[in-house]
């Protein structure tokens, strides 16, 4: 193994002409400028020589409205009227082709089919159709591009939700937010690139839990884990300083610990203090800029009116889309929200209409708001879950009430702003709601199209792990140019 | 300071503003143009980058070749039959050289003859149709790495093996005629690369950073005051010797080794999957804890984890030991399919154990055959077979302790397992363990790795391109420890003695210390990994020892020191000219202040406890069942060390999350370095860093013999190990000064928050508190030395 030694003298200096090639100062830049930023990485990065973005974006910014336990899309968008006339006959086969059920209706001896118990019109120049459960919703359908025939692989929760934000079923890969944060870097100074905020729904607000890991960075480097922004007195962890200490304190604070860090910078020469000094600095900044932003005390009433009384209640959804709107306003990236409660396995019915009223004003709100701010046309708005549900009902069928167990097969999501088609509705499911007949968009499709908008090309954008490149779309995925303005 | 050095200073400082300034303007003229001029700038770096390689005299085809030809090659003719192209594969030297195209009168390969090569012929054609990589591919060759592949056919095209598959072999040490930088063999190699590279090793590290440094690599603790004094006053020879033998019987030593093994094993208090319901797998921990610091040999350590159910007459200590294969997370989430998830522990152990012991990247082998090493889809699934007899459930109950385990109680404690810390208040517990009593299941290639598309049978093994698991081996999971033992396998005893390398060194001779396969890194200094693989092997695989020889090293004594030109020539310190200043781990940041402060409970094993964490973390994200709430504990199981902090997978404890621990989802070998804003507020605000600095501000206000001045030297000493020098002194004095000027009557008075009382007045403990948390947030606080 001799050559072994010879081939790494070869290799030196060139090593170090890259890093100078890319410039060191340039990195002490970037890194005072945005910690956040992909470029503190520059150096050795896989990131060079990718291009990004690969071309011009229409859409700067993310925000995501995920809606955590599988909405009914029968409920909500796909209208079916054969499932009313034919209540409680049994799915028959030829509809359901062999497709696997979960444990948890995989055993009932029928399958009744049942139709929705609300009503369905069409709005708008688009006619879409939207039912009685999502009247805000109903009135800005030419805003919004629907798919109705979204599918996915998995069948439960964990699965399938880490599925949607990671591009595999099982734990470990980067939250999409997170590939983001990695590819395209931050748009401002003083706030993370990916956030992320929780709200619980009022429809089953005990059935499926979040886990922090679906906005984790995975293998990508810490820096571009999503943030947590939280209701209350700590928005942002280990963000409040210590009881009794003023701002002018803790500038001095950080000016002599970055004094006393130069010092030992000027003594090691190791670049790892600089970056900590800018690490410090940053924090600094967040500690105001996340309250400020966080702090809607400047909002006029007319705007909180707009997204509904609950938006003045922090941690609610409500609360959540008008902090939305101020975080893309603040340049940030990605916007991750989840709202939970959807899982509604039985007395749907009830659930589901608390359900949709807490998120119909406030994401027709956002909506446009962004509009009238102008910042539409470039932020992608995403509204969706894990999973549909079955056209037939789980448990015991009455007159007024049912429930509905997962289904992948096909559901709905709707799309606004940055690059969408406006007043669109792309792919089709068949009478029964079931199977898609048209157009057909796989989890991996969206994530395709979402990464095109962003101006990345979602084949070329990977990151070298364990000896292979690892994408967020693995080895599959089309962008959908249907469905682009 | 001279006015000379005064002027060095301006003039660097002004490069030191400028250049950065420069380019952010740089930066920002990128980011306000379009995307044109940012790709323009980025596609000129690399240009000038490559223009910049010089072609190696002679080119090395493992070196040099097989890196381009894995990485760029191999998807499409590689290892994988299924997705192989035009009947070519170049990773085997048969497949090189064979006759390929219809009529088979081509090849890809003509040692010496560039223009028969076809190799040569479509990597450097024009034509993009013809031109190899495929633009499809998204992958593509430098002129670089063009001119390296042709000029190697030009040479001969002399193929070699790769070389983790090839026996390590034990060659002379390197004289070295500078004796006083050889503290044993390890320097012999190591200073001999320093010289080939035009380097020479460092002076040694001051005795306080030398100190420091082994309390934190071998305990994960500081040293006292005590302890850096007597080791100061302590002038003889086996100083520092001494130091090292006591570190390594201290049981910290035990905790500290096992907070590594967990990551690897992935070692969590709940199971993991949606609602994430506790479990009790912490005596299997003790277990871990006992074992390095009993100094169980690896050989013996990795066996009983693998299959000491398996030995004759198995003790219970043995087959407690197996809970290491346990570990993985299971679901209980309603609707699941329970054999889909049965599939998935399996392929976990299968990827956990060819991951962490034998530096192999299996799991790409799930789907298909391996694209880029020789494993199989089929040798995939021969090594899962392994794993594959146990009786479990892929979905449990909840409440349910999934089967098979163990009942423990403190009988079996007093009898044969007394390294457990069992309460009074536990009565017994049960914990998994492995268990083949499902002998008749039988194993099959899952096509795509779908877990119901069984495709053919197969029997348990492993893969060959390693070592045969021949007849001699016996056909379980015992059999694959001992083939994992055999003195014929090339990669376990490199495998062990790199993690330990990299545990001590902070980057293992292999960068990647879990790929040893064609895409991993080369070893940097491979005769030294050869040498240690087969000392490791002859000394009975003795890790106190060979841990013992690392740190006695020169290597290691030297200082992190360096001047602008041996960062110019090894600026990652791959060379080991100096020591790397390296970050404290997770587990440290908070242990260290619990112990500087006299805050650590100092208790080996048991439950695992709920320190300090933000108020709701785990209620927000709850589906109300399981562990729905995080309810802190209270007394002194809030002060112990961070391996014991409660693990809950789904929403792991935060700060040390923020400072890169594992997640325990998956096995993990090396965590990730960053720096964040994120760490910054963790050190200014950690309510656990708080009260460590206030206990320890008010411990030192407390001695009223001392001045100002001699307090604050003795907190930043405590802290960093050393005495501060004078600017350090005034410009703490200062701060701590002007706080406490600053500081009015209408603060919120902390000192009724404090755990310790003080006869100082308020302002005087605040001032100090801040004083101290302004210490601890020091960058050095956070270096080991």
């Amino acid at each position: 193994m001799e050559e072994i030694a010879k081939h790494f003298l070869n290799n030196n200096r060139r090593h170090f002409l890259k890093k100078l090639s890319l410039g060191i100062g340039g990195l002490a830049a970037a890194s005072m400028l945005d910690p956040f930023s992909a470029l503190v990485e520059a150096d050795d990065s896989p990131l060079a020589g990718m291009n990004l973005p690969h071309f011009a974006p229409k859409a700067k910014r993310v925000i995501y409205l995920f809606q955590s336990g599988g909405p009914s899309q029968l409920e909500l968008f796909d209208y079916k009227p054969l499932l009313n006339k034919m209540r409680g006959q049994d799915l028959p086969d030829s509809v359901r082709k062999g497709q696997r059920l979960t444990g948890m209706t995989s055993g009932q001896a029928t399958f009744p089919l049942v139709g929705s118990n609300f009503k369905f019109n069409q709005y708008g120049e688009s006619r879409a159709w939207v039912s009685e459960l999502m009247p805000y919703t109903a009135k800005i359908v030419d805003e919004l591009c629907f798919v109705k025939s979204m599918h996915t692989e998995a069948i439960n929760h964990d699965p399938a939700i880490t599925f949607f934000q990671t591009g595999s079923q099982q734990a470990g890969r980067p939250s999409i937010g997170s590939w983001m944060s990695y590819g395209l870097g931050s748009l401002n100074d003083n706030l993370p690139t990916f956030t992320v905020l929780l709200s619980r729904g009022t429809g089953r607000p005990l059935s499926q839990p979040l886990y922090s890991r679906l906005w984790g960075n995975g293998f990508l480097s810490s820096l571009h884990q999503g943030v947590q922004f939280r209701s209350g007195k700590d928005p942002v962890l280990y963000l409040k300083d210590p009881e009794g200490m003023s701002r002018k304190e803790r500038r001095k604070m950080l000016d002599h610990i970055s004094e006393l860090n130069a010092k030992q910078e000027e003594e090691f020469g190791d670049p790892e203090i600089n970056s900590r000094i800018a690490q410090y600095e940053m924090a600094y900044r967040m500690q105001t800029s996340v309250p400020t932003t966080m702090n809607i005390d400047d909002e006029p009433e007319h705007i909180i009116q707009m997204y509904g009384a609950n938006a003045a209640i922090p941690g609610t959804y409500a609360a959540n889309c008008l902090l939305a709107r101020r975080l893309v306003e603040q340049d940030v990236r990605f916007v991750q929200l989840y709202h939970m409660g959807w899982d509604q396995h039985e007395n749907l019915p009830t659930q589901i209409e608390k359900q949709a009223k807490d998120i119909d004003q406030a994401t027709a709100a956002l909506i446009t708001d962004l509009k009238q701010r102008g910042l539409l046309e470039d932020t992608l708005v995403v509204w969706g879950g894990e999973f549909g549900r079955t056209n037939y009902s789980q448990g015991t069928l009455t007159e007024t009430n049912y429930g509905r167990d997962h289904h992948p097969k096909c559901f709905t999501m709707f799309m606004a702003g940055g690059g969408v088609k406006p007043g669109f509705t792309y792919g089709e499911t068949d009478e029964f709601g079931y199977n898609i007949v048209k157009d057909p968009m796989h989890v991996h499709d969206l994530q395709a199209t979402m990464m095109h908008l962003m101006g990345v090309d979602h084949t070329k954008f990977t990151h070298k792990h364990q000896g292979r490149r690892f994408r967020l779309t693995d080895v599959s995925g089309h962008v959908v140019h249907d469905i682009l303005s | 300071m001279t006015s000379d050095k005064r002027y060095t200073k301006w003039y660097v400082w002004v490069l030191y503003f400028m250049i950065p300034f420069m380019m952010l303007l740089l930066y920002k003229y990128v980011k306000s143009g379009n995307t044109d001029s940012y790709t323009a700038v980025v596609a000129d770096s690399q240009k000038s980058f490559s223009g910049n390689q010089k072609i190696p005299e002679t080119i090395d085809y493992i070196f040099d070749v097989k890196p381009i030809l894995s990485d760029r090659c191999y998807l499409c003719h590689g290892p994988d039959e299924g997705t192989r192209e035009a009947n070519l594969r170049l990773d085997t030297k048969e497949g090189a050289y064979a006759a390929i195209g219809e009529h088979l009168d081509k090849f890809a390969i003509v040692p010496g003859d560039t223009v028969a090569s076809q190799l040569v012929f479509r990597i450097n054609n024009t034509d993009i149709e013809k031109r190899m990589p495929p633009e499809t591919s998204n992958l593509s060759l430098s002129d670089y790495e063009k001119k390296v592949l042709t000029k190697w056919v030009q040479q001969g095209a002399i193929w070699k093996d790769h070389w983790a598959f090839v026996p390590p072999i034990k060659k002379e040490i390197p004289k070295i005629s500078n004796t006083n930088v050889i503290s044993n063999e390890i320097d012999n190699f190591i200073v001999k690369s320093l010289e080939q590279h035009g380097l020479s090793p460092s002076e040694k590290a001051s005795k306080e950073k030398l100190i420091r440094r082994a309390y934190f690599d071998l305990t994960g603790l500081p040293p006292s005051l005590e302890d850096i004094d007597s080791f100061l006053a302590d002038t003889s020879d086996k100083a520092y010797e001494k130091i090292v033998d006591k570190l390594l019987e201290s049981t910290t030593y035990g905790e500290h080794m096992a907070s590594s093994w967990l990551d690897i094993a992935r070692y969590s208090d709940t199971h993991g999957y949606q609602d994430d319901l506790e479990r009790v797998m912490w005596p299997w921990r003790d277990w871990v804890i006992s074992a390095f610091n009993r100094n169980i040999p690896y050989d013996t350590f990795v066996r009983w984890q693998l299959a000491g159910d398996l030995l004759p007459n198995a003790t219970l200590e043995q087959v407690l030991a197996t809970g290491f294969n346990r570990n993985h997370k299971i679901t209980q989430e309603g609707g699941v399919i329970d054999e889909e998830y049965r599939v998935e522990y399996v392929l976990d152990r299968a990827n956990t154990v060819s991951k962490s012991m034998l530096g192999l990247t299996m799991e790409c082998a799930q789907c298909h055959d391996h694209k880029y090493d020789p494993i199989s889809q089929k040798e995939y699934y021969s090594f899962y077979g392994f794993f594959n007899k146990v009786n479990e459930k892929g979905r449990i109950e909840y409440d349910e302790i999934p089967e098979p385990n163990i009942k423990i109680s403190p009988n079996e404690i007093e009898g044969v397992l007394s390294f457990i810390n069992m309460p009074d208040t536990i009565k017994e517990v049960k914990l998994m363990v492995m268990k083949d009593d499902a002998p008749e299941r039988k194993t099959f290639i899952l096509n795509r790795g779908a877990y119901d598309a069984h495709g053919d049978e197969v029997t348990v093994g492993t893969p060959s391109a390693v070592l045969e698991f021949d007849d001699g081996f016996e056909k379980n999971r015992l059999g694959l420890a001992n083939w994992l033992f055999d003195e014929k396998n090339t990669l376990t005893s490199r495998v062990a003695v790199n993690r330990l390398w990299q545990q001590i060194f902070g980057m293992g001779i292999v960068a990647s210390s879990s790929d040893f396969g064609n895409q991993g890194a080369l070893p940097t200094h491979p005769e030294l990994l050869d040498w240690l693989a087969i000392t490791f092997r002859e000394e009975g695989w003795d890790m106190k020892k060979m841990i013992k020889r690392m740190v006695m090293s020169y290597t290691y004594q030297q200082t992190t020191k360096t001047s602008n030109a041996a960062l110019e020539i090894d600026p990652d310190n791959k060379w080991l000219g100096r020591s790397s200043r390296h970050k404290l781990t997770a587990e440290m940041i908070r242990d260290n202040a619990l112990k500087i402060s006299g805050l650590l409970v100092d208790k080996l094993g048991g439950p695992s406890v709920k320190p300090y964490q933000p108020a709701g973390l785990w209620a927000e994200t709850t589906s109300g069942q399981g562990l729905t709430k995080y309810f802190m504990d209270s007394g002194e199981n809030l002060y112990r060390r961070s391996l014991y902090t409660f693990w809950k997978r789904t929403v792991p404890p935060p700060a040390m999350m923020t400072f890169d621990a594992a997640t325990r989802d998956y096995c993990t070998v090396q965590r990730q370095k960053t720096s964040t804003p994120l760490q910054a507020l963790v050190m200014l605000n950690d309510p656990q860093l708080i009260e460590a600095a206030n206990v320890l501000a008010i411990k030192v206000l407390n001695d009223e013999n001392l001045s100002d001045e001699d307090r604050v030297k003795r907190i930043f000493r405590m802290i960093t190990s050393r005495n501060p020098d004078v600017t350090e002194i005034d410009n703490l004095l200062k701060f701590l000064l002007e706080t406490e000027q600053g500081y009015t009557e209408n603060k919120t008075d902390t000192t009724e928050l404090s755990l310790l009382k003080s006869s100082a007045t308020a302002k005087k403990v605040y001032a100090y508190s801040v004083l101290t948390s302004l210490v601890f947030n020091l960058d050095e606080a956070i270096v080991k030395g």
